[in-house]
């Protein structure tokens, strides 16, 4: 069972005030799976998201992560972007793009953030310098073009429809190179074939890339047709855990989700 | 767009406030116009000036003149819509040409031949001007751009960087009181003077960038204040408020070729204009280099820029001490120059000029940076002894907030706006990334529901 985790959350518990957001969350991810996380609206996933990356400090809990099998680290207490660099990549629940900037360069910023060159460097058109350029102009044209917006690149990304920001935040998260994606709620928003596009690109992700996904998502079929295992949140703690079937099938999940989970399901599943 | 289009009522509702907007606006320059040409304020009643003007029926004339000029600007933006389409294809054109690298070369070549010829057909007095007024505080602007415009920083002590360099030049070249090791000529200051300032920089940033928001306002503000009483009460080092003469001018001595800058200004304006340039070519290079995306992506949004692994803290404080360098490094020059510095010329005032400066020309924007502080300092020296429009020295920063009260309204972006800025305040008008931002510094990343 415990083969080879590439986070495993332990006991995490998170308060604003009295609000509490986590009540002792557990989970672990295996190395290479996509693991997806539902719940009921304000049940506290995106909370989750957030302990992970550093913007919130739970006030107990461990959170470990392996970059690799024989390598440990510690994420509570360290900063979002330090995060990011050991290689976990996010999006946000609501997309979060650089949105004077070209689509380009969003996704440049992400794959620069990999590199060295500082401003004496920049000022100076050092060796390094030109040589980091070309090679982050290959990287982000390889990403653009990964999720299928290598013709938009020069577009100001505010100005793209939604499905291509999402797809276009993805790109800019992959361009850090994690080992670990989380995205939150990817769908939310999208018409049913930007979904169905979503559905390939997270598969893609996955297996082409290698990249271990923890997946925030409303959308029952899509969640059903991705995840490897579903674990579900409500009220701040893990309700349930296992295969999309067996989830399914959990009678807490079904009394803490209803109306929605049947719904939804019986339209999508069949 | 297409939600105002939609809404015809909210859409002439919303021209009618811009139209009071606007209304306000020329009556307040009207008024100001009046108080410019009207009398002055003396020491024993100081409103003179403004109750001179205000009750005088001069004032009427120029209240007239400015519903003349909103009405003729509101009947420009009434018609506006329907030329849209015409002024769209000229704006193309111009991005378009800004765009072909040829064309932008060539015009630069163009300018700097300009900047090289042009001076020797003036008098001294416009040549001490382009040195002393114009030269160095293009410099200065260029260098608070990276603080202000690149990184969306508030620093109201910038003039203190340019006091540290200063004092660094009379350190170093053997002026002050205190003497170092080994005197040495300014050219080989210029290095120590540019390490002091982004020590001075990064000191001063590195805990107060740490938090949130208007501290570095607040801390740099308080920051120039110190440096200014230091250099004034310190008198056994700094040669106190009096100042310090006999700061050395540049000088090369190259095996048997010597040449020393003198009290001459042209050779002044030439070394400048060399300085000015290899500047403004590497923070050309900074803005489109990683350090300037990353810049961008700071200013842009915080919170997704550290998720992108952009280390936010390195980065502001990076902006502040490029900033703090090149303010030094002004500060070099200019001491070197007058061979003169004395504590009185460190004035929050001229840190306040600095940013009005950057302001008028377009934050964010390198040729908005020369270009502000070129018109908005060639302008007072043009205009003082004008016989219509010649105004009092002690009035002038009145003129430069009511002019910039103006901009904020009618050209916010400035005169020669960055892309990227145009593009942010085009975005924040039609209503996108406001909403995100607003929910975005209330409580960052949670974005609920
Ligand atoms: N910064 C914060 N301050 C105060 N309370 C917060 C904060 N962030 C989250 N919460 C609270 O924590 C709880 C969980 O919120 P969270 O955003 O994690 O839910 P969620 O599962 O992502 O919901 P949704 O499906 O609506 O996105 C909610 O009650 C929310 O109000
Ligand atoms: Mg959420």
């Amino acid at each position: 069972m415990v083969a080879d985790a590439i986070v495993s959350v332990e006991d995490v518990h998170l308060r604003f005030g009295g609000v509490v957001s986590l009540a002792g969350v557990s989970l672990t991810q295996e190395r290479g799976e996509i693991l997806s996380v539902i719940g009921p609206n304000g049940a506290g996933k995106t909370s989750l998201f957030n302990c992970l990356t550093g913007v919130y400090h739970p006030q107990m809990g461990r959170i470990i992560f392996r970059p690799t099998p024989e390598h440990e680290v510690s994420l509570i207490g360290r900063k979002p972007h330090r995060v990011n660099r050991i290689g976990i990549a996010r999006t946000f629940q609501t997309s979060r793009l650089f949105n004077a900037l070209t689509a380009f360069e969003n996704v440049k910023i992400g794959v620069e953030s990999r590199q060295r060159t500082g401003p004496i460097g920049a000022m100076l058109h050092l060796p390094r310098t030109m040589r980091e350029e070309k090679e982050s102009d290959t990287r982000t044209v390889e990403l653009l073009d990964f999720v299928g917006l290598r013709r938009r690149g020069d577009e100001i990304a505010s100005g793209l429809p939604y499905g291509d920001q999402r797809r276009l935040e993805i790109a800019r998260a992959l361009g850090t190179e994690p080992k670990l994606l989380l995205l939150d709620e990817p769908a939310a928003g999208t018409n049913p074939s930007e979904k169905l596009a979503l559905e390939q690109l997270i598969r893609r992700v996955n297996r082409e890339l290698g990249v271990s996904v923890l997946l925030i998502e409303h959308d029952m079929r899509l969640v059903m047709s991705v995840a490897d295992r579903v674990t579900v949140l409500n009220f701040g703690q893990v309700i349930a855990s296992g295969t999309p079937g067996e989830v399914q099938r959990n009678p807490a999940v079904v009394e803490a989700y209803l109306g929605r989970v049947e719904t939804e399901e019986s339209g999508g599943e069949g | 767009m297409s939600r105002i289009a939609i809404n015809g009522v909210s859409m002439s509702s919303l021209r009618r406030s811009q139209d009071v907007r606007r209304l306000g606006a020329w009556v307040l320059g009207a008024l100001i116009l009046a108080v410019m040409t009207g009398p002055s304020g003396t020491t024993t009643s100081p409103t003179a000036g403004f109750t001179g003007s205000l009750l005088h029926p001069r004032v009427l004339g120029y209240l007239a003149f400015g519903l003349v000029m909103w009405a003729l600007s509101t009947a420009r933006v009434r018609s506006r819509d329907r030329v849209h389409s015409a002024t769209r294809g000229v704006q193309q054109l111009r991005e378009k040409l800004l765009g072909d690298n040829r064309v932008r070369h060539g015009t630069y070549l163009v300018l700097l031949v300009l900047a090289i010829l042009v001076p020797t057909q003036l008098n001294s007095f416009w040549q001490e001007v382009l040195v002393d007024q114009i030269g160095v505080f293009v410099l200065l602007a260029v260098g608070l751009n990276v603080v202000v415009g690149y990184a969306g920083l508030l620093d109201l002590g910038y003039i203190a960087f340019y006091a540290i360099g200063a004092y660094s030049a009379a350190y170093w070249t053997g002026a002050l009181p205190v003497h170092p090791v080994f005197h040495l000529n300014p050219f080989y200051v210029i290095p120590l003077a540019i390490l002091a300032a982004v020590v001075a920089g990064v000191i001063l940033g590195v805990p107060t960038l740490r938090l949130r928001g208007d501290y570095l306002a607040i801390v740099t503000l308080g920051f120039g204040e110190i440096i200014s009483i230091v250099a004034t009460n310190l008198s056994s080092v700094t040669g106190g408020a009096q100042g310090i003469i006999g700061i050395p001018h540049f000088s090369v001595h190259l095996s048997s070729f010597h040449y020393q800058w003198g009290l001459s200004n042209l050779p002044y304006y030439y070394l400048l204009l060399g300085f000015v340039v290899i500047v403004l070519v590497a923070f050309r290079s900074l803005e489109n280099s990683r350090v300037g995306r990353a810049l961008a992506a700071i200013r842009e949004d915080e919170v997704a820029a550290e998720a992108s692994g952009v280390g936010v803290l390195k980065y502001k404080v990076m902006a502040f001490a490029i900033g703090a360098s090149t303010s030094g490094f002004a500060g070099l020059l200019f001491a070197s120059k007058i061979s003169f510095v004395a504590p009185g010329d460190f004035t929050v005032q001229l840190s306040i000029l600095i940013l009005v400066l950057v302001t008028f020309g377009g934050m964010g924007s390198l040729p908005g940076a020369v270009l502000g502080a070129a018109v908005l300092q060639w302008a007072p020296e043009y205009l003082r002894n004008h016989p219509i429009l010649g105004f009092q020295q002690q009035d002038l920063y009145i003129y430069l907030g009511a002019l910039l009260v103006v901009m904020m309204i009618f050209r916010p972006s400035g005169i020669w706006p960055s892309r990227r800025r145009r593009r942010e305040l085009a975005l924040a008008e039609e209503g996108v990334g406001t909403a995100d931002a607003m929910s975005g510094s209330s409580d960052p990343a949670a974005g609920p529901g």
